[in-house]
């Protein structure tokens, strides 16, 4: 019983993780209609732009902040540079620009930084919290904070104009032009959004993961799964697919024979299949019909 | 084109005047090797996920320069040739083609990984050229039977387990052990490195094995099941990060094993820092290298030496790596064979030659550690000594554990 609730435990604390990609992973979903596979590159060189400014002296929070900055004006250069010639091209030459993408900087940040893995400090202390070792202070602030941002994000899109606007311009773009709004520029605020949430998700996986180019490999993939899970337009789905994959991904490890030790990582590509296949919206995921 | 047709013919009599002159050993060359060059090819990762051993690639080239700059080995400047093959062995194939065909390389060089390495095994022994110290801790590439042209370099990792379990047999009988390893072949070999060193006690003294993914984010929940079966004794088989995290989680928990790491996941700067040296307190490892990051070779005559060469050759370069002292050691290895070659420049004497090396020392390894090799052992470095992480440092204890005591 001791090992089923340590279990649980810490497939939350990992959970938060896949949480935290799940987020923004959605994000570009919601503003662009396909899945960004540059994301987690892209929050992991905004990983390190942080880590630079606090090797330079800059206090945490400040660097978190000019970071978060940096991060959206990327996301909307990236966008406007490499993407809007590329908007009424087909899917897969999107695809190829987002690996495309994937390779660049990953390769940029490896020559800037290099390769070797850098410790990187947290906010929040590594104590135990509230008495279990099994979660930390610091996998409990990142819990907090991956709340904090859906709630943020919950208001943008339900209480602003700005939002309602992004909102319309992702799922009927067309009438969303006939109202007056800039589509094309909804679009790139969308980008600037998923990599300003991909930076913070960084920033708070860098410490349990380390800080390296290729820190956010397997995240993206379990992000991915949590997303999918959860409903691709949902961020609340995706936040709770987050947790529910960690969760589920340690006790079948634990529990069922020969999948601990071999199948782990299927497990998350199993579940993508399988939600696709059994609930394609996801669990919370709006239900998309088409008129054909 | 008098001149043209003359040259030759004025150096065929050059070379009889010499040759009848003085006593000189004949010189003998095969493509690749010249009165004034030696061509050496080589592949490593310079791009793609392996691509942080790319140092060793670069340690190399920088190597040479100061090498030719001091006069080049028996008046020979060495063009050493490198490519790119993103650790992808299908492009390791191409890459080396193109080295034996084209470049005409007298060798292939200290080529950068298992897969890739193993990919052109055959290649290169079907063609009679060297695959000389491949970069990489697998056990195959000591096989002089199967292929004579074919030698390894680093102590492999199956050894390296046998001699972890061998000690935990001599000092700590009554072990119960748990295993973390990586799910792959660099992790299994070293699982079966350890149960051959068990021997028959290998069921009744290891609790647990668990194995992780190297995508895996975070290895918390292995951790978590292995001290629920509670070991004494965790041995962690891991790469770097995974290896880092280890060490950081079993601290986290309050867990405190005696915990045994291996040499390529032991580095001061990238494992036992990122980990928090608090965490590292008591961990053991062996090691054949010294750690450029570690504070007590500052003073070490061979080490002055290694630092002096990055001041000048790679000015920047995060001495603390570990590809960098490997990439050095190798690089000194070979020039030592092509010295010993003399005029002899023929792939088959480079073999020769690689197989007689006798307790030769490169500045980079640990005091009492030589290299040894003979037409029937093909692994350069056999011996380990252990250690144990203590404040910011790895201190070594107990004497030299060597292969072939193991074998006795």
């Amino acid at each position: 019983m001791e090992l089923f609730t340590n279990q649980v435990l810490a497939g939350i604390a990992t959970g938060a993780i896949y949480a935290c990609m799940a987020l923004a992973v959605v994000m570009i979903y919601q503003a662009i209609d396909h899945l960004n596979f540059a994301q987690g590159e892209m929050a992991m060189f905004s990983t390190f732009i942080s880590w630079q400014l606090m090797q330079w002296g800059i206090p945490y929070w400040g660097a978190f902040v000019i970071t978060l900055v940096f991060s959206f004006i990327g996301g909307i250069a990236i966008e406007r540079i490499l993407f809007k010639p590329l908007a009424k091209a087909p899917v897969l030459t999107n695809v190829a620009g987002f690996i495309a993408l994937f390779a660049i900087i990953n390769s940029s940040a490896g020559l800037i930084w290099d390769f070797t893995i850098k410790q990187y400090p947290t906010p929040f202390g590594s104590a135990p919290f509230l008495g279990s070792q099994l979660i930390s202070t610091h996998q409990a602030g990142m819990i907090g904070v991956t709340v904090l941002l859906l709630l943020g994000l919950y208001f943008f899109f339900q209480y602003t104009r700005i939002g309602l606007a992004m909102r319309a311009a992702a799922s009927v773009p067309e009438s969303a032009r006939l109202v007056g709004i800039n589509t094309s520029w909804m679009i790139a605020l969308g980008w600037g959004m998923a990599s300003a949430i991909g930076s913070i998700a960084g920033m708070l996986i860098a410490p349990v993961v380390f800080l390296e180019p290729n820190m956010m490999g397997g995240v993206l993939i379990y992000g991915f799964a949590a997303a999918v899970l959860g409903g691709l337009t949902s961020p609340f789905g995706g936040v709770v697919g987050g947790f529910l994959v960690g969760i589920f991904e340690n006790l079948a490890g634990t529990y069922i024979p020969g999948v601990g030790n071999e199948l782990k990582l299927p497990i998350a590509l199993a579940l993508i299949i399988s939600v696709l296949v059994v609930k394609p919206a996801g669990l919370f995921g709006r239900h998309i019909v088409k008129r054909v | 084109m008098i001149a043209k047709t003359l040259r030759p013919a004025l150096l065929a009599v050059a070379i009889t005047v010499f040759a009848s002159g003085a006593a000189l050993a004949q010189k003998k060359y095969d493509a690749g090797a010249t009165d004034t060059e030696i061509r050496i090819g080589n592949t490593s990762p310079y791009s793609g996920p392996a691509s942080s051993y790319g140092v060793i690639g670069r340690t190399e080239e920088a190597f040479f320069k100061m090498i030719n700059d001091k006069g080049g080995i028996n008046g020979r400047k060495i063009k050493f040739i490198s490519y790119d093959d993103g650790y992808s062995p299908p492009k390791t194939v191409e890459q080396v083609r193109k080295l034996v065909e084209s470049d005409e390389v007298l060798l292939v060089f200290s080529s950068i990984g298992t897969p890739t390495n193993s990919a052109i095994q055959k290649y290169l022994n079907s063609k009679k050229v060297p695959q000389l110290f491949v970069a990489s801790g697998a056990k195959k590439w000591d096989d002089p039977n199967n292929f004579p042209w074919t030698m390894g370099f680093l102590l492999d990792f199956q050894t390296e387990a046998q001699i972890y379990a061998k000690w935990l047999m001599k000092e700590k009988p009554d072990a119960k052990i748990g295993i973390l390893y990586q799910n792959d072949d660099f992790g299994k070999e070293y699982l079966r490195g350890v149960k051959d060193g068990l021997g028959a006690k290998a069921s009744s003294m290891i609790m647990m094995e668990e194995s992780y993914e190297v995508s895996e984010p975070s290895i918390d929940s292995h951790i978590i099941k292995l001290k629920a079966a509670n070991p004494d004794v965790l041995m962690i088989f891991a790469t770097i990060k995974s290896g880092a995290q280890a060490i950081k989680r079993t601290a986290e928990l309050g867990w405190k094993p005696l915990q045994i790491i291996n040499n390529g996941a032991s580095f001061v700067s990238s494992v036992m820092k990122p980990a928090g040296f608090e965490n590292a307190q008591g961990v053991l490892s062996a090691a054949y290298a010294k750690d450029g990051a570690d504070p007590q070779w500052n003073d070490d005559p061979g080490m002055k030496r290694v630092y002096e060469f990055l001041d000048k050759y790679m000015p920047g370069a995060d001495k603390t790596d570990g590809g960098i002292i490997h990439g050095y050691g190798v690089s000194q290895t070979l020039v030592k064979v092509l010295e010993m070659c003399g005029d002899d420049l023929t792939r088959a004497n480079v073999m020769k030659q690689a197989a007689s090396l006798r307790d030769y020392a490169p500045d980079t390894l640990l005091p009492g550690v030589k290299i040894n090799t003979s037409s029937t052992s093909y692994a350069p470095i056999t011996q380990l000594r252990m250690q144990r992480f203590k404040g910011e440092k790895w201190e070594l204890f107990g004497g030299l554990l060597s292969r072939d005591a193991q074998r006795e």
